[in-house]
């Protein structure tokens, strides 16, 4: 194998495997990363993550550009997903690999997530909650009004027949009623369970996932799961029943972050918080499913339109 | 087309992405594979189990794998390396069958004129099994680098940025031509990485005939094989 | 180790075998959506497949099929025509995701089980009278049975791996308890589930590998021989075998 002939081609090719595996040293950083390099300040560089959810991630973004804009250095990891991943991230010793910062979050959820039993349900109550149920090095900053909560909703046509405003008012339906919602809705305090429980409403689940609010109006589930400050709610004019016995939490927006670094964030992130509104947020997601425009793009806009970049 | 020109920055990022997640376990699993598939070769004990793992390995579905690696291995479950890890196997276990079928076509009547000549057994490996077992294994090479291309979408699923992340994000904005470039940029890396490989393939093995096999070219083959 | 403990646990607690999504039904309806999928692809593939590897015509093309359809990921497909076909046809464009996955492996089962068949079997076939059919018939598909039946089983085994992934549009199957449990950080059943799938994905295999080894015809069994040295062997790799997909 090794005549003079051969050694060529042998080079070239141990060469291209060689050139192969340095690129997949050198492109080692997530895309969804971009490490600003603003000049050196002496404060530390901020990482923000993301949940794998577009609206979260817009919101990430704006707070990504605020902070660039304050002159602090910020590093992008989006879309980390489940809370599984984030909140040890956020715990964990900063130098470690992996380790976020900040995170956009919501405070219902969160709290659930650290206090299952709860039983706190207005916008006030949660969010003192949440701040004694946090551990030890994180701590949250201003809530925003704007809230993304899960709610269940209804087509206008079905509760004009059904007279519905209320979650209560599903026990008197006289139709079999269907919930669709994501696949872990099955097993949430909120979902069948507590329909029955708090309200006394039998429902059968079907797991609908991302195309929820389609299949509602195509009626193969007449309740749905959906967020809030999904856009749909109001193109597709569906009908968000009240939920008077506090079956879900509120749960407002709140920026999530490490105990030590609230200090340097808190004014820029805190101006950001007070100006998103809940009409904002529901705006923030219409440019990004109608419009299809970048978060970037997005993020831009809306702090520009605040006011917020200098 | 709103989408695609607001956002092609971001699909060419994630394909970076992509091909970056795929390298390492093509790579490794190529080089595991040898010596694995030499082994099944060489001993006939090896063989039958090193296949049958093998087999038995790519059977598992590709998130039931990303589920059971962690608490195996101790890895974290959202992680780059459990995705690694997983492609790895899958590699490995295509190649490794390639490898050991390749090693055992070489006609033995050559590998004993090798050792007649005075070849040791790493130089006639080397020098003469390998090179000539080098078409089939290039074809394992391809389907395995085309599968692990493929899987690596799965592991937006693990929290693992690539063109899989425009799967998911499509899906929840219900924006097609998200989903639909997604799939495009996974396939058409697939084809290059496929087309290069056949390159590399020419390159490093000059002496093999260019020409695709024809039903004619078989059965003229085989005449002159029964003849012989 | 404790967490394979908990998985175990999942598994054979008694919620398992209640409600809509216990865990027979979940196999149930993983196992129904192979089965309908490989068999509407090995209906549309097997007969072509036979068609190209009996005529010698088209093996191009169906090689490029089935490299392009290994290139195809099979996630971006299912929720690329979901969003394509409507809600209320989840099932519908799911199946034809899965079909879709399945014909390729079925294809080059069928053709390269009918291309392995000696030729000089075939032209005795044709020189004692055979008409085309009888050979295709009679010679061609016994002979060819086994790589058939191994083309079958890798597209069920691709199946079987996407109707798992199938579940993120919630089409049920055992993807499910993973899916659910990836948001509602439950291990226990993330593992449990993948268990299930690991032992229906082995059991699969090992029926298929077994039917393999049963359809090979009596006369063939009996003229094999184990030796490398004294057997036969189509593909030598002497110096003149073209790079291609040969192996696909």
């Amino acid at each position: 194998m090794f005549t003079a002939r051969n050694k060529g081609r042998l080079a070239l090719g141990a060469v291209v495997v060689g050139v192969a595996l340095a690129l997949s040293g050198c492109a080692a950083s997530n895309p969804l990363d971009s490490g600003s390099g603003s000049s050196a300040t002496p404060t530390e560089t901020i990482t923000i993550g993301s949940q794998a959810y577009y609206s979260n991630e817009i919101i990430a973004e704006i707070y990504a550009q605020a902070l660039e804009n304050g002159g602090q250095t910020v590093v992008r990891k989006f879309n980390i997903g489940q809370r599984d991943a984030y909140l040890p991230a956020l715990e964990q010793d900063r130098s470690k690999a992996g380790a976020v910062d900040l995170f956009p979050e919501y405070t219902g959820n969160l709290l659930q997530f650290y206090d299952k039993t709860t039983t706190a349900t207005s916008s006030a109550d949660v969010f003192a909650a949440l701040k004694t149920a946090l551990p030890k090095g994180l701590t949250v900053l201003d809530q925003s009004p704007a809230a993304d909560q899960d709610s269940y909703n209804v087509t206008a046509a079905f509760a004009k027949t059904n007279n519905l405003t209320s979650i209560a008012d599903l026990a008197k339906a006289t139709v079999p009623l269907k919930l669709g919602g994501a696949a872990e809705l099955a097993d949430r305090p909120y979902g069948p369970k507590g329909l029955a429980s708090k309200y006394n409403v039998t429902v059968s689940f079907t797991a609908t996932g991302d195309t929820t609010v389609d299949d509602l109006l195509a009626g193969t589930v007449n309740i749905a799961n959906v967020y809030s400050a999904d856009p749909r709610i109001q193109t597709d004019k569906l009908v968000t029943l009240a939920d008077p016995d506090g079956l879900f939490l509120a749960s407002n927006v709140v920026p999530l972050v490490r105990a030590d670094l609230a200090n340097q964030v808190a004014k820029i992130i805190n101006a950001v918080s007070a100006k998103l509104t809940p009409e904002g947020l529901v705006a923030l997601n219409v440019q990004s499913t109608v419009d299809q425009k970048s978060p970037a793009d997005i993020a831009k806009g809306w702090l520009t339109a605040q006011g917020l970049l200098k | 087309m709103n989408w695609l020109i607001n956002n092609w920055p971001l699909v060419l990022q994630l394909g970076v992405q992509h091909i970056r997640l795929s390298i390492t376990p093509i790579v490794l699993g190529f080089v595991i594979a040898i010596p694995l598939g030499w082994l099944a070769y060489r001993f006939t004990l090896t063989r039958g189990l090193l296949l049958t793992i093998a087999g038995l390995l790519y059977t598992i579905p590709s998130l039931a794998m990303f589920v059971i690696l962690p608490p195996l291995l101790g890895i974290s479950f959202l992680s780059e390396i459990n995705l690694t890890i997983a492609l790895t196997i899958y590699a490995v276990a295509i190649m490794s069958r390639s490898v050991a079928d390749a090693l055992t076509s070489v006609d033995p009547a050559i590998r004993q004129s090798a050792t007649a000549v005075g070849f040791g057994s790493w130089r006639r490996f080397w020098s003469v099994e390998f090179p000539l077992a080098g078409p089939v294994i290039l074809a394992g090479l391809r389907v395995a680098a085309v599968s692990t291309i493929s899987l690596v979408t799965v592991g937006i699923l693990i929290g693992v940025d690539s063109l899989g992340y425009l799967f998911t994000n499509g899906s929840q904005r219900r924006i097609v031509l998200e989903i639909l470039a997604g799939v495009l940029g996974v396939m058409i890396i697939a084809l290059i990485v496929d087309f290069l490989l056949v390159r590399l393939g020419r390159v490093l093995m000059p002496w093999v005939p260019r020409q695709s096999r024809s039903f004619g070219r078989n059965q003229r083959q085989l005449a002159m094989e029964a003849s012989s | 180790m404790t967490l394979f403990a908990q998985a175990f646990a999942w598994i054979f607690s008694p919620d398992r075998l209640t409600g809509s999504t216990s865990l027979p039904s979940l196999v149930g309806q993983h196992l129904f959506f192979t089965l309908v999928s490989v068999v509407i692809a090995a209906v549309i593939a097997v007969p072509a497949g036979y068609l190209i590897g009996h005529t010698g015509r088209g093996r191009e093309i169906a090689v490029g099929i089935s490299g392009a359809a290994r290139a195809l990921p099979s996630f971006g497909l299912i929720l690329l025509l979901v969003i394509l076909i409507g809600v209320t046809r989840k099932s519908e464009a799911a199946y034809i995701a899965f079909v879709l996955l399945a014909i390729p492996s079925i294809l080059a089962g069928a053709y390269a089980g009918i291309e392995a068949v000696d030729r000089r079997v075939v032209d005795a076939a044709r020189a004692v009278g055979m008409t085309e059919w009888q050979i295709l018939m009679r010679v061609e598909i016994p002979l060819g049975l086994p790589l058939l039946i191994g083309g079958l089983r890798a597209a069920t085994l691709q199946v079987v791996a996407t109707v798992t992934l199938a579940a993120y549009i919630g089409l049920g199957g055992l993807g499910l308890p993973i899916i659910a449990g990836l948001a509602l950080r439950r291990f226990d059943q993330m593992l449990g589930a993948a268990i299930v799938i690991v032992v229906l994905a082995l059991l699969l295999d090992g029926a298929f590998a077994l039917l393999e080894r049963l359809v090979v015809p009596r006369g063939v069994t009996a003229g094999r021989t184990k030796d490398v040295r004294t057997a036969s062997s189509r593909r030598r790799a002497v110096m003149g075998t073209p790079i291609e997909e040969g192996n696909g």
